[in-house]
This record gives C-alpha cells, sequence and structure tokens, in this order.
C-alpha cells in the first residue's frame, strides 16, 4: 500500500466482497436447491436457506433413483468422467512428452515436417471439425468406450508446445555429463529430463484434468449408450426431459457433485493450477 | 527451428517417440481436417447417394442464406458483450485485488474457481435462476415490474448466456490482469504517488497503460472463448433459440451437421469456423512475438 487511505481500503474489500458474493451466488442457490423436496421447488419462489433433503437428494442422486430425470445414476457418471479425465491428461502428457523430446534431442529426417504436423493442431478445436471426427471415430469402431472418449482428445500441439520449450532451457552440460557416464537415450530421459520436467507435469496435469473432466460435446456425440454418460453430459439429458417439469432438485444435485472435483483440484493445487495456466497460453 | 547444441544419435528411436503423436494428429485432426475441406465442395443428395462436385457453391449458399447471416451476428453480439462483461469485471476485481494487503490470496482463491466448473453446467445454473416460474432472478425482477422470459424473449435469452459465459470467464481475467498487474513495478506508483496522484489517476495513467498487452492478450482469448467453447452454454440452455435468438455459429455447424443432416452446408461452415480460429492464432503469435521486445 502506498499510503493510508482508510476510507478507499474500505471500498476496495466491498468490491471485492461483492465479487466473491457474486462469484458464489449461483452456487450457493443450486445447493439449497438441492436440499429441498421436488415439491418445494416448483411451487412459488425458491428459498434462501438449505432444506433438510440434503441426505435423501445426495444419496437418491448418486446411487440411482435418477431414471425418472432421465439419467444413469451419479455415481456411474462420475467414474466415466474420472476415467475420461484421467485418461485424457496422462495420455496427453505421455504422448507430448516423448515427442517434444524426440524433437529436441534428436535430429532426423523430417523432424520439422513432424513439427509442423503437430503443431497444426493447436489451430483446430474439436468444435469446428466435429462431424468428420465423427465419422472417423465411429468408422474406427470406437462410439460407446473410453477410448472413443478419450483418444480423439488427446493430440496437442500445446504440451508439445510447453514441453519443448522447457527442454530447451536445461543446460547441454547436463547431457555432456550423463554420455560422458554412458548414459543413452532413454536413460537420460528416465532419469534427467522427466525429474526435472516434474512441476510442469503436474502443471499441465491439473489443467488437463479440468479440461477432460468438462468435456461436453464430444462425450455427448460419441456416446448412446447410458453406461458411458459422462457426468457434465448427463446434466443436459436431465434438463432436456420431454414432456414435464425437469426435476430441479436432482439436477442441482448432481450439478454440485460435477463441480466438486474440478473445482477441488484447483482450490488445493491452486499454484500449480495458476502456473498450468500462465504456461499453456504461452 | 531451434536445436540442441548436444544431441543423441539415433535412428529409429526418434520415430519412436513422435509416432504416438503423429498418428493420433493424422487420425483425428489433419484426416477430418482434410474430410471437412473435401466435403464442403461437394453437394450429396438428400439418400447420400450420390454426390456432386460443386466448387463454392456452398459457401455461396451460405453467404447467401438469411440463418446463416443472424448466426454471425448473433456471434459477433454475444462474444462482445461476453468480451466486454468479463473483461472490465475482472479488471476492476484485479485492480482491487491488487491494493489489498490483508486476505489477498483469500480474495484470490475465491474468485478464481469458477474456472473450473464447465461450461455447460454454469449455462444449468443460470437457466435455473432465471427460469421463469421458480427462479430467483426472474422474481425479483418480476418485482420489479419486468416479465423475465427467454423461452419466449430472444433478447432475454441472449443476456442469459451471456452472463452464463461471462461469470465462467471472469476468474481467468482475473488472473491475468492481477499477475500483469504485480509485474509493474512499484517504483513507478510509488513516484506517482509522491507527485499527488490518487489511487485513480494513477491506475488510469501508469497501471492501465502498463497493463495494454495483457489485454489485448485477453481479447483474443476471450473472443476464442466466446466463439468456440461456449457450445455447451448454448446446447444445455436454449439450444439456439427462441427463434435463432442464441444460434452462435459452433452450435450452428452441429445442429446443422448432426441434426440437419446437411453435410455440404455444415462442412463449409466447418471450414469457416477453420479460418477464423487460424486467423485469431495468428494474431495472437503476432502479439507474443511482440511481447518479447517489451
Amino acid at each position: 500500500m502506498i499510503e493510508n487511505r482508510p476510507i478507499v481500503t474500505l471500498v476496495t474489500h466491498i468490491v471485492l466482497l461483492l465479487g466473491v458474493a457474486a462469484v458464489a451466488f449461483p452456487i450457493w442457490l443450486a445447493f439449497v436447491a438441492s436440499t429441498y423436496p421436488v415439491d418445494g421447488l416448483v411451487s412459488g419462489v425458491l428459498p434462501l436457506w438449505p432444506g433438510d433433503q440434503f441426505w435423501i437428494n445426495y444419496g437418491s442422486a448418486l446411487t440411482g433413483g435418477v431414471e425418472a430425470a432421465g439419467s444413469p445414476p451419479v455415481l456411474l457418471m462420475m467414474m466415466n468422467s474420472l476415467v475420461m479425465a484421467l485418461a485424457i491428461a496422462v495420455g496427453k502428457i505421455a504422448i507430448s512428452i516423448i515427442s517434444a523430446y524426440a524433437i529436441v534431442y534428436f535430429s532426423f529426417p523430417f523432424r520439422a515436417t513432424a513439427f509442423w504436423i503437430i503443431f497444426m493442431t493447436l489451430m483446430l478445436p474439436v468444435e469446428v471439425r466435429i462431424l468428420p471426427t465423427y465419422e472417423v471415430v465411429a468408422n474406427l469402431g470406437m462410439l460407446d468406450s473410453y477410448a472413443g472418449l478419450a483418444i480423439p482428445l488427446i493430440a496437442s500441439a500445446t504440451a508439445t508446445f510447453l514441453f519443448r520449450q522447457f527442454f530447451l532451457t536445461i543446460p547441454d552440460e547436463l547431457l555432456e555429463a550423463a554420455r560422458v557416464d554412458g548414459a543413452g537415450a532413454l536413460r537420460f530421459f528416465f532419469d534427467v529430463v522427466l525429474p526435472l520436467s516434474r512441476t510442469n507435469v503436474a502443471a499441465l496435469f491439473v489443467i488437463l484434468f479440468i479440461y477432460g473432466w468438462n468435456q461436453y460435446l464430444w462425450p455427448l456425440l460419441v456416446t448412446t449408450d447410458e453406461s458411458y454418460y459422462t457426468i457434465v453430459m448427463g446434466i443436459q439429458r436431465m434438463v432436456a426431459v420431454p414432456d414435464s417439469e425437469p426435476l430441479w432438485h436432482l439436477i442441482m444435485a448432481t450439478a454440485i457433485l460435477a463441480m466438486i472435483p474440478p473445482v477441488f483440484v484447483v482450490i488445493a493445487m491452486q499454484r500449480l493450477f495458476v502456473k498450468g495456466l500462465v504456461e499453456t497460453e504461452k | 527451428m531451434q536445436h540442441k547444441r548436444v544431441i543423441f544419435q539415433g535412428r529409429v528411436l526418434p520415430y519412436f517417440l513422435v509416432l504416438p503423436q503423429l498418428i493420433v494428429t493424422l487420425v483425428f485432426f489433419i484426416w477430418p481436417a482434410s474430410q471437412a475441406l473435401y466435403q464442403s465442395v461437394l453437394l450429396e443428395d438428400a439418400f447420400g447417394l450420390s454426390t456432386e462436385f460443386v466448387w463454392f457453391e456452398n459457401f455461396e449458399d451460405l453467404f447467401a442464406d438469411p440463418s446463416y447471416l443472424n448466426s454471425f451476428k448473433t456471434t459477433v453480439v454475444f462474444s462482445l458483450g461476453v468480451t466486454t462483461l468479463s473483461m472490465i469485471a475482472a479488471l476492476v476485481l484485479a485492480a482491487m485485488a491488487d491494493r489489498v494487503v490483508r486476505g489477498a490470496t483469500a480474495y484470490k482463491t475465491l474468485l478464481i474457481w469458477p474456472y473450473a466448473v464447465a461450461p455447460a453446467v454454469a449455462g444449468v445454473l443460470w437457466w435455473f435462476i432465471f427460469n421463469p416460474t421458480i427462479g430467483v432472478f426472474a422474481y425479483a425482477l418480476r418485482q420489479l415490474g419486468y416479465d423475465w422470459n427467454h423461452f419466449l424473449s430472444g433478447s432475454d435469452a441472449m443476456i442469459l448466456v451471456i452472463i452464463a459465459a461471462s461469470w465462467k470467464q471472469v476468474s481467468y481475467n482475473f488472473l491475468f490482469f492481477l499477475a500483469g498487474m504485480q509485474a509493474i513495478p512499484k517504483s513507478l506508483i510509488e513516484a506517482a504517488a509522491i507527485d499527488g496522484a490518487g489511487p485513480v489517476k494513477r491506475f488510469w495513467t501508469i497501471i492501465f497503460p502498463l497493463l495494454s498487452p495483457t489485454t489485448f492478450f485477453l481479447l483474443v482469448v476471450n473472443v476464442v472463448y466466446a466463439f468456440f467453447e461456449t457450445f455447451g452454454i448454448v446446447h444445455a440452455t436454449t439450444s439456439g433459440g427462441p427463434a435463432q435468438a442464441t444460434n452462435i455459429l459452433v452450435f450452428k455447424v452441429y445442429n446443422d451437421g448432426f441434426i440437419g443432416l446437411d453435410l455440404g452446408g455444415s462442412a463449409a461452415q466447418s471450414v469457416i469456423l477453420m479460418l477464423i480460429v487460424i486467423a485469431l492464432t495468428v494474431v495472437q503469435f503476432r502479439y507474443i512475438e511482440r511481447k518479447v521486445q517489451y
């Protein structure tokens, strides 16, 4: 603080608190809504304080009883989301780190070509090429499978780029020393490069986990079998029930459950999250 | 292309290392993208029995189609709304958070977590809050004399998706604005304070101009976000309605391709979207090159 101005400081805190409240308010309402019985919501206006149906609503959302709301049990959908998010995060990191290693530490014919092919994917989000990508996955028989959910999303230029930038900052002396000691390429990768990349891998993992968990369009297209529904798309199925009022108390309970894992990751690993966010956007 | 001074010799190993990524890239990115390019110049009959090469007819049809032009307009309004709202809110909050000494970390934590909420979930939350029959905000607005109904009014629906999309994006912008402000040397601000400039004057004459690289970067990122990552918000709530009032471009590609089964038209739309992404990426990279000098 430059100067002591109590009023300005007070205003600062008020604005920040208003911001925090504006950010949290929708979640609070969703939580409140998820603790009422079904007829507590359809009649009139939503109360602002939680009701007494917390255990009943969350219990029925998690373990079944949502068929009326148009989706499989939330626990199953959360498991699917978890598998998909982990597969995307781990898969992306694994294939990116080895390809970046090859591009930085080897000289081979078509190295630049490989680099540019990978680089091009930076420009093509799945939303703009959905129809042809869907056809490819359908032809490969990967609809309604975990492979179909995860693999088309694991190629990423961003991660390769990030690792390449990082590898370029590793001092050459390390490699010289390793070679004097007789280490080969794989040995150097596992004993030197990988341990040095630990924070980068962790930061990237946080971002990619959130990215994978929050996928919406892709699971919507490739799953028709309820047992492969992910939670984020399952909510849409519950909102879009034909010919009846949506079961808002269960939808809100599901929405809260869908938020918990990624929000927990952001808050618990805040520093890695910020690092990952800043570095992937460079 | 930059390279190491010391490298490994290897004939086979490097190919094995790049192969997984290359295969995924070729199968799921390059091939579908080229398919989209190819289909965009074909016309297929309704039963998929015959196709005809039609040059740029699909594109001509698109730009003669009022609903496509309307979708373009909707997207522009939507992304302007999202970018303006989320950037201004984030800038104000970041300027405040940059000032506080006590509790700065707590505020930061409490402001960044909406980043982790899926767009579709954010959409459903606001959809619920503004629900004309049971929503709290709809009720409050009725008390104020405004009859909110996003099922009937196109502008209400547009405001709803803009709010939902901005709510989620504020945290991202906030983080980058705050980082930008904290990178400004304190001595500049202290010097201005000694010269008698108050907090507001300091913000507009020192902090805001020095933030311009961050602001420009966020501008591009927010436009990309509004164009391409908001599909979930629209699909889970308004589905482009009422009367196409929220039919943004990414939603229309999906709708025409998967629901309308107009392959050529949808492919042509994909190609246009790709061109937009490429243009935005180029703009962003240009900017990064300049940032190095700054």
